[in-house]
């Protein structure tokens, strides 16, 4: 049973989970001051014979602090959360050098694009999905797909580079979530969108769909593996080699 | 008001030579559309949390026959093992049942019909005939959403946020005419709740008794009445979007469909423009009438009763430019992330100030723990605990990461439960002798709410620390994921406290329906109350008062210097006190 | 006079009566047999290998890499998986009643089996799961009404029926992309599967000339017309070439 975020497995993890426990302790403050005033007061100021209320409608000066004070806290939050948000969001946020994976969903799969040797993503198409001999889509007149490997269900990325996921659905809107790397994105059909990471820990994790997406929804599992690079680059030719594709 | 209005009203006070299906049936007297409201809502509230008690069945115990199970059909259940259809409707008409035909009801179709009139001193809504066919619409309402579960194939399964193209389009979701028949049920729901808003928005405008002014509103008036107008506003873009819906589902238009133009996002942003604004219409009413509660129990002002109107015309307003916050990693234009975090963590600020109002209130007081009071209080303790985690999900980089896990299921049901029912519970109690003329049981009262309390922070507290560590939401079996197998003991955990709790509300039922008929029977202001409702016999009679009432103070004067007792009704007439200056278009 | 006239007509009714030709005989133990080979010249092609292993529990009752059976070629230079039915040759008014045993379909390792067949309009299809894990069926009829309903735990079955003749209603789980099968729905018993020798045989047939169709995933239809007595045998053969 784990009863805290789960282990870092990305650089946005550390700065996520930071933000986490600095609005815990802040909103732990102000729930441990409520409950243990409500307490108090319950006690302190229970009906007994003989007593009677203190008649008053109020304090403006009270009104003024426990407004002012909320009201700054939130807008610090705000400018202290953005940046964050903008640098793993942010319309520009994806690094120049990100290494391209095309990760396709669909019910109930998720079918993932190696760029292979050359690095680059081949163009795909929804018209030219055909269910087993091209799951992705994959245009064959455009040369860059054509040492494209195309694998079901695995995730492999190598640790320690920025990766880019870019994401298509087929059918209806899934969400692509890796919990040790923080990152949770949808996945919406007709629109292609970029979410960016950089795996830390090489090791096996797994990938959850997270909008619900059909009755399969539960079973659309992938599993993640992050490698040394060189551990990526023997998995790639293995797998190259497997598929008939180009190994360089 | 006019002078024709009053004497109408007037006259209908002194005569009551209705039938019994006049009477009690297609009524247009508010109290008893309020009270069919209540039955109606109750019976969903139930319903429900049956549906629940599955979802948490299969949950605790992945793929195990169901107790009972075997008495549903093998579409839903072969052999008593839930299939994953027939989870993601129970997943689905939950929250449909829950949200529109339980807490909105008990709130607004409840509330709002029983208590204005009343506390306003009317004799009864301005239009008591478009009252009646609200009712009558929810009612049809619920009964197409409750047979939905039961045509081919089931009812929709997309989650009460039918996000689309799941929702849309029959081979993608499995559904039938079930997904159909959410549209149309929403649309009739829709229809109900607009004509609900127009009665009560008039009705406080226009017929508010001499010398109730504004500010000497109580503040469950001034909730419901905002309320109202959230709803005027937000309904109707909830019902277009049902109508857009069902056009994509039977007539192949193409709103939503990529394929030809159409965006998936935009249903999204439709929905939750409506949804925000909905959550607000979901707790405001609560807020108004735990005021009541905690004034009465306190014996004591309110403490900032201004602040506190303002405070909910803060919520109301900063409501409709929150939506995207449901929003974040949907695919819209991530700069939109950074304007509505801003505006999400600002609503935080005039629900802070309620809760320390409330605390203000109490602080210093001759607190009397009746059972209305307790649910008050906890009320504060829990929307404390909801609110606070709020604060997480308003913060984009951390709502990445907890997003449409069970620290999301964990929140809602802390504001909606932990807030809303715990108010709704207490209004019940509270206003129980004014609706039926008879006390609930006080000790069966306090051993419900102890018993719902503890129950209810057993199911749902821990859901923060599973949705923390990255439990999904709406998954039929966890254990698929390795990194879900070890929160299993936890899903467990809070299964059978669920259990308890539902089991619980037994206490409830059998207290509701035995004082009907055997309760103590109430005099006329059994709680000590400063409300105007409090100044006619218990039950209220048709038309409320032969004489309305006027006006001399605020409704919260209670242990005021020099009165006899520590409660001070707003329509007694004191030797200080001068009597209201009437307004000429009056009429009189 | 007039007596006569009546006796004389009941007669001569009860004559025409006794003339009229005799209904066809409907039962199926007579009848005349069509059987065939489905040929298939040139080289098969290599049929898509199935990654299955991000479904360990089906890839374990595997010992080489399964492959997606789209083109089964037998080894005596036959096509297996090709359904045959009778297109049009039958009686407008023949009604033929769906037989009470099911026709059972199988998901065991992850595949259909079998993966073409056919089945009576009325008639039971046990959808069965012999894997312990989610399969989901979903039956693409344009003209029966489609379905898509689930079996996560391996010993269920479920069953359902066809309306509406339908030639061919693919089906399709999307838990597993590559599960595929193809269901020829018809209203009369009188079709085929060819099996791992190429072979088919349809039995039963009333005297008549039909139109044999042959359809194959890949490959797609081909026809063939037979006439027979309704009581011999028959051969039609199909051939399919390598693409």
């Amino acid at each position: 049973m784990h009863w805290w975020l789960p282990p870092q497995g990305s650089t946005f993890a550390p700065d996520i989970d930071y933000m986490f426990t600095a609005i815990l302790v802040i909103t732990g403050i102000t729930f441990v001051g409520v409950e243990l005033g409500l307490l108090w007061f319950i006690f302190a100021y229970r009906e007994r014979p003989g007593r009677k209320a203190f008649y008053t409608h109020g304090s403006t000066k009270a009104e003024i602090i426990w407004t002012a004070i909320p009201a700054v806290t939130m807008v610090i939050m705000g400018i202290a959360s953005n940046g964050l948000w903008v640098k793993i969001k942010g319309r520009n946020s994806v690094p120049a050098n990100a290494y391209p994976i095309g990760v396709h969903a669909k019910q109930f799969e998720w079918w993932f694009t190696y760029p292979g040797p050359d690095g680059k993503l081949g163009r795909t198409s929804p018209a030219l999905v055909a269910k087993t001999t091209n799951p992705t889509g994959l245009d064959p007149d455009d040369p860059a797909g054509h040492d494209d490997l195309v694998v079901r269900n695995q995730m492999h990325v190598p640790v320690g580079r920025p990766v880019v996921a870019y994401l298509t659905a087929e059918d209806v809107i899934h969400s692509f979530y890796v919990p040790e790397f923080r990152v949770r994105q949808d996945v919406v059909p007709g629109m292609e969108i970029k979410s960016w990471f950089e795996a830390t820990v090489p090791g096996t994790y797994e990938l959850g769909c997270s909008q619900l997406c059909g009755l399969g929804h539960y079973k659309m599992r992938a599993v993640v593996t992050v490698h040394t690079q060189e551990d990526y680059d023997a998995w790639m030719q293995r797998t190259a080699k497997e598929k008939g594709e180009p190994t360089s | 008001m006019t002078t024709v209005a009053a004497t109408a009203q007037a006259a209908h006070a002194h005569h009551d030579d209705r039938s019994f299906i006049q009477k009690y049936i297609f009524s247009t007297d508010h109290k008893i559309i309020g009270i069919q409201f209540l039955f109606l809502s109750l019976f969903f509230l139930m319903v429900g949390g049956l549906l629940a008690m599955q979802i948490r069945w299969q949950l605790a115990y992945p793929g195990k026959p169901m107790p009972l199970g075997n008495l549903l059909p093998e579409t839903m259940a072969p052999g008593g093992v839930l299939l994953p259809e027939y989870y993601l409707q129970l997943v689905t008409m939950h929250g449909t049942f829950m949200v529109f035909f339980a807490i909105m009801l008990l709130l607004v179709g409840v509330y709002a019909n029983f208590l204005i009139p009343l506390k306003i001193g009317a004799h009864d809504m301005a239009f008591p005939r478009i009252n009646m066919a609200s009712f009558w619409s929810a009612f049809a309402s619920g009964i197409v959403m409750l047979m939905s579960l039961f045509v081919p194939e089931g009812s929709s399964r997309a989650g009460w946020t039918m996000y689309v193209p799941l929702s849309a389009r029959h081979d993608y979701s499995g559904a039938e005419f079930g997904q159909e028949m959410w549209s149309i049920s929403i649309i009739l729901f829709g229809l109900s709740s607009i004509l609900g808003s127009l009665n009560y928005i008039t009705t406080v405008i226009n017929n508010r008794a001499a010398g109730m002014t504004w500010f000497r509103m109580p503040l469950s008036v001034w909730a419901l009445f905002i309320t109202a107008i959230l709803g005027l506003l937000a309904v109707p873009v909830l019902a277009g979007a049902a109508i857009m819906l069902l056009f994509e589902q039977i007539l192949g238009t193409h709103f939503f469909d990529p394929a030809y133009g159409g965006q998936p996002i935009l249903w999204q942003h439709l929905f939750w423009f409506f949804g925000h604004p909905e959550v607000y219409i979901l707790i405001l009413p609560a807020m108004g009438m735990v005021s009541e509660l905690i004034a009465n129990g306190s014996r004591k002002p309110i403490f900032g009763y201004h602040s506190m109107v303002f405070a909910i015309a803060g919520i109301a307003f900063l409501g409709w430019i929150v939506w995207g916050h449901h929003m974040f990693v949907s695919g819209m234009n991530p700069t939109l992330g950074s304007t509505f975090m801003v505006s999400t963590l600002l609503i935080a600020v005039p629900s802070a100030i309620k809760v320390f109002n409330w605390m203000g209130t109490m602080w210093r007081g001759n607190l009397r723990f009746h059972v209305p009071m307790l649910h008050g209080v906890a009320f504060v303790a829990m929307f404390t605990i909801g609110g606070l985690s709020g604060i997480f999900m308003a913060a984009t980089p951390v709502d990445m990461f907890i997003h449409d896990t069970y620290f999301i299921v964990a929140h809602l049901h802390y504001v909606l439960f932990g807030g809303s029912l715990f108010a709704i519970f207490g209004g019940i109690v509270f206003w129980y002798p004014k609706m039926f003329g008879r006390m609930m049981n006080e000790t069966w009262g306090k051993i419900h709410f102890w018993l719902t309390f503890i129950f209810y922070n057993g199911t749902f507290f821990p859901m923060h620390i599973i949705g923390m560590a990255g439990h999904m939401r709406r998954l039929y079996d966890p254990t698929i994921y390795d990194f879900l197998k070890p929160m299993q003991p936890m899903n467990e955990f809070i299964s059978i406290c669920a259990f308890l709790l539902y089991g619980s509300q037994i206490i409830f039922f059998v207290n509701f329906w035995w004082s009907m008929f055997k309760g103590k029977k109430a005099s006329q202001n059994p709680w000590n109350d400063n409300g105007l409702e409090w100044t006619t016999p218990s039950p209220a009679p048709h038309g409320n008062w032969d004489t309305l009432p006027t006006v001399y103070r605020g409704p919260y004067e209670f242990s005021a210097p020099g009165a006899s007792e520590d409660y001070l009704p707003q329509n007694r007439k004191l030797p200080t006190d001068r009597d209201p200056v009437l307004s000429p278009a009056a009429g009189h | 006079m007039r007596r006569l006239s009546s006796v004389a007509a009941v007669a001569a009714g009860l004559l025409v009566l006794a003339l009229r030709p005799a209904p066809a005989p409907r039962s199926t133990f007579a009848g005349s047999t069509v059987t065939g080979k489905v040929k298939f010249v040139g080289k098969a092609p290599a049929n898509p290998a199935i990654d299955m292993s991000e479904e360990p529990k089906c890839k374990a009752k595997y010992t080489t890499t399964p492959h997606e059976e789209i083109v089964s070629v037998n080894k005596n230079g036959t096509l297996g998986n090709v359904f045959v039915y009778v297109k049009t040759g039958l009686p407008a008014d023949a009604k033929y009643p769906a037989p009470a045993t099911p026709v059972v379909i199988d998901q065991n390792g992850c595949t259909y089996h079998p993966r073409t067949f056919g089945i009576m309009v009325g008639q039971n299809l046990e959808i069965k799961n012999s894997d312990p894990l989610l399969h989901n069926i979903k039956a693409m009829g344009k003209k029966n009404r489609p379905f898509n309903i689930s079996q996560p735990n391996a010993g269920m079955t479920t069953i359902r029926t066809f309306t509406t003749a339908e030639v061919i209603l693919p089906v399709e789980c999307n838990v597993h992309g590559w599960m595929h099968a193809f269901v020829g729905v018809l209203p009369h018993p009188f079709f085929a599967t060819s099996g791992a020798d190429g072979s088919f045989s349809i039995t039963g047939l009333p005297a008549g000339t039909y139109t044999l169709e042959a359809w194959h995933e890949k490959y797609g239809v081909q026809s063939a017309t037979v006439t027979v007595t309704g009581s011999d045998s028959k051969t039609a053969d199909f051939t399919y070439t390598a693409k």
